[in-house]
């Protein structure tokens, strides 16, 4: 692991050597993995530290309605509009914060109405954009949506200057890169020539003869309502094209800013180490930050100790009767229950030990890992309150 | 209530990381060991439920991978362009050049699109009889219900049309229950109990597609029977345990610890359980799969839960 350390930041400039460090040090943390994986768990528990650690204001931002999360954090509930987790929280955790901890949550329809509104020349374009067909399901259901937003709303929050330090959980993508690709897929949309084409004989009145046999047979397939809604949403959205190609190209340097980092989480399970692994790389070839791992629910360390494994196997083993003989009177039960027990406890250790031993090789298979590697050990119970989110945060911090 | 695999099409979604392709695999295996032509499909370009069969990359065209079962992955271009040269009759001209550019481009941006054409894949496989049962490794929760509400959301968008007079049919298929289900798969665990729940309400109000179950895996074993737990609740007594470490010759805590661990969380996951199985109409079958200590995705672990899942539907 590489993730000992003397607990205090690294120099400035130097490399982080913890998850402190690295908080310290950087002004957005964004968490991404693939789903189950606790990306939202660990954001909160991160942005938990910084705001008793570090100080200053710490906002995280969350795509989950995350109804449990809100409870833990002792709030009824948040939105777009971020709310400050009380202060009284924090008490009931045993907890004295130096700085203020934030929660947001990402409401993707409401966010795209914003950024509309932004960028179109005036109100009346703002609200017949607002008011298509295609664009109210663009913004409500358009899968893809969600990822620009994600950044986007990341970038509003930031330039607001409000935060000394941003977590971003990131949202459920399809691919996990989809997200920081987002901002470059739309400037290259909105600066298709093909949609350009496409709008033409709706701008012009004028078919041009490139589009011609594509409208033909598009009415046919579409209707022309339809075309023409698609048209108007298009040439509609044109009006907002500087403002938002402009945008978009600030969300992405944002993205590769110094300031940002992106922090890994995974379990050491095949398929979400298939996808950190995948993740890592992508970070890699397209020069972001990659400031940490985060191995998550790793089962303890002791099932792959071999003595323990060796008591196991005396458990389930011929041996196992004279042991729950010599050991019935002082648990007060028959032998024959205590060898049914003890057999299950062994038993129990010689799964689980198989399992240990596959979340090793997975480990291994991170071969090329960030400086910070955090682990945090399987839970048996769920986080559900703050002291929960601070314990886990403890785990991880250095 | 119809029979899981009578039906022809079988959605199956949940919260990422539940084992959402690892049942539909298995599913579809179980279903070809019965001796039904089946197809399984992956939507999510994620590309990996070929390692579930141990078997090449899949692709658009489907290939036979073992005895009576066919695999494909959803590319929704491919699938444009075989709408539009099958279903709408539309010549070479469209489906090349600059004109399949366009409609690419419309595909990619038009809301709607990328649903349909791909509903339209798994519904036209079905209507046509090619296959006896198609099982879907689906979108997970997030996107599921924009997929199969997809043909009433063209329906509004598109008022006439060829594109409209095709979604007739896409509906009979899938809001007919003796035909279509949508299979949920969670664990028990609280966020994919708490996204299944909201899941089922948005598929009942938001779709016409029946929920034909639900998959609970990795349901960890019950360690202790009746009176065990005391007992190993007294072994943990520090007397006790001296007489352990004494007869096994090494400490007794780790064995015990683990032991400790599985008892408290299989009771944090029976609380969730339980609140799924109240809230989920009865009428629904729910299907066990327990916890594999493996953890390897190959075919193995397919088996396994195929095993476990036909022995849930009493097969």
């Amino acid at each position: 692991m590489a993730d000992r350390s003397d607990g205090r930041a690294s120099p400035p400039g130097g490399p982080a050597t913890s998850i402190e460090s690295l908080l310290a040090s950087k002004e957005i943390v964004i968490a991404c993995g693939s789903g189950g994986v606790g990306k939202t768990t660990t954001a909160a528990a991160a942005a938990a530290m910084a705001a008793v650690h570090h100080g200053g204001r710490v906002l995280v931002v969350t795509v989950d309605p995350a109804k449990r999360l809100a409870n833990a954090l002792g709030l009824s509930g948040f939105g777009n509009e971020a709310k400050r987790v009380p202060v009284a929280a924090f008490s009931e955790a045993g907890a004295k914060p130096r700085g203020e901890l934030w929660v947001a949550m990402l409401d993707t329809k409401q966010s795209w109405d914003d950024l509309v509104r932004r960028h179109a020349p005036d109100t009346d374009t703002a609200s017949r954009i607002l008011e298509n067909p295609l664009y109210q399901n663009i913004a409500g259901k358009f899968v893809q949506s969600h990822d620009y937003i994600a950044m986007e709303r990341l970038y509003e929050l930031h330039s607001e200057g409000r935060y000394d330090l941003i977590v971003v959980d990131t949202p459920p993508t399809r691919n996990a890169v989809d997200f920081i690709e987002a901002p470059q897929r739309m400037a290259e949309f909105f600066q298709s020539k093909l949609l350009r084409l496409l709008i033409v004989p709706y701008r012009s009145k004028l078919v041009n003869f490139a589009s011609r046999p594509f409208y033909q047979i598009a009415d046919r397939i579409l209707g022309s309502q339809f075309l023409a809604d698609i048209a108007e949403f298009f040439i509609l959205f044109q009006t907002m094209y500087g403002g938002f190609v402009e945008r978009a190209r600030a969300v992405e340097r944002l993205l590769h800013d110094q300031r940002t980092t992106f922090v890994v989480v995974s379990t050491l399970e095949a398929a979400p180490v298939r996808e950190a692994e995948f993740f890592i790389d992508v970070l890699a070839s397209k020069h972001f930050h990659l400031g940490a791992l985060v191995l998550n629910r790793v089962l303890p360390d002791y099932l792959l100790d071999p003595v323990a494994g060796r008591a196991a196997e005396r458990l389930v083993g011929a041996a196992a009767a004279d042991i729950a003989a010599s050991i019935a009177d002082s648990v007060d039960a028959d032998a024959d229950q205590v060898r049914r027990v003890l057999y299950e406890v062994g038993d129990n250790f010689r799964n689980f030990r198989i399992v240990a031993g596959r979340e090793a090789e997975q480990r291994k298979a991170l071969a090329s890992v960030p400086d910070v590697v955090a682990t945090v050990p399987e839970m048996a119970t769920d986080i559900h309150d703050l002291a929960g989110l601070l314990l886990l945060g403890a785990r991880i911090w250095n | 209530v119809v029979e899981l695999l009578d039906r022809k099409l079988i959605f199956v979604t949940g919260k990422g990381g539940v084992g959402k392709t690892t049942v539909a695999a298995s599913l579809a295996l179980l279903a070809a060991g019965q001796g039904r032509r089946t197809l399984v499909c992956e939507v999510d370009a994620k590309g990996n439920l070929a390692d579930f069969y141990e078997t090449g990359p899949t692709k658009f065209e489907e290939r036979e991978i073992a005895p009576n079962l066919w695999a494909m992955s959803m590319d929704t271009e491919a699938s444009l362009r075989q709408y539009l040269s099958i279903q709408l009759k539309l010549g070479l001209m469209v489906r090349v050049g600059p004109l399949a550019k366009m409609f690419d481009f419309v595909a990619s941006a038009a809301p709607g699109v990328k649903e349909i054409v791909t509903v339209g894949k798994l519904c036209w496989e079905v209507r046509e009889r090619h296959y006896d049962t198609v099982v879907v490794d689906a979108s997970a929760s997030g996107h599921i219900v924009g997929q199969l509400a997809a043909p009433q959301a063209i329906n509004q968008l598109v008022q006439v049309g060829l594109v409209r007079q095709q979604t007739g049919w896409m509906l009979d298929i899938l809001g007919d229950p003796a035909v279509t289900g949508v299979v949920i798969v969670a664990t028990p665990a609280e966020m994919p109990v708490t996204e299944t729940l909201e899941l089922t309400a948005r598929v009942a109000a938001e779709t016409n597609v029946e929920l034909a179950a639900v998959v609970v895996n990795r349901v960890l074993p019950e360690l202790f029977g009746r009176g065990e737990e005391e007992v190993f609740d007294r072994l943990e007594h520090p007397a006790a345990v001296a007489t352990l470490d004494a007869q096994l010759g090494s400490p007794a805590e780790p064995l015990l610890d683990a032991a400790r661990l599985t008892v408290t969380s299989r009771r944090n996951r029976t609380e969730h359980l339980e609140r799924l199985r109240h809230a989920i109409d009865p009428a629904v079958p729910m299907l066990y799969v327990p916890y594999l200590f493996f953890r390897s995705h190959g075919l193995r672990a397919t088996r396994q839960v195929a095993d476990a899942l036909s022995a849930e539907l009493g097969y």
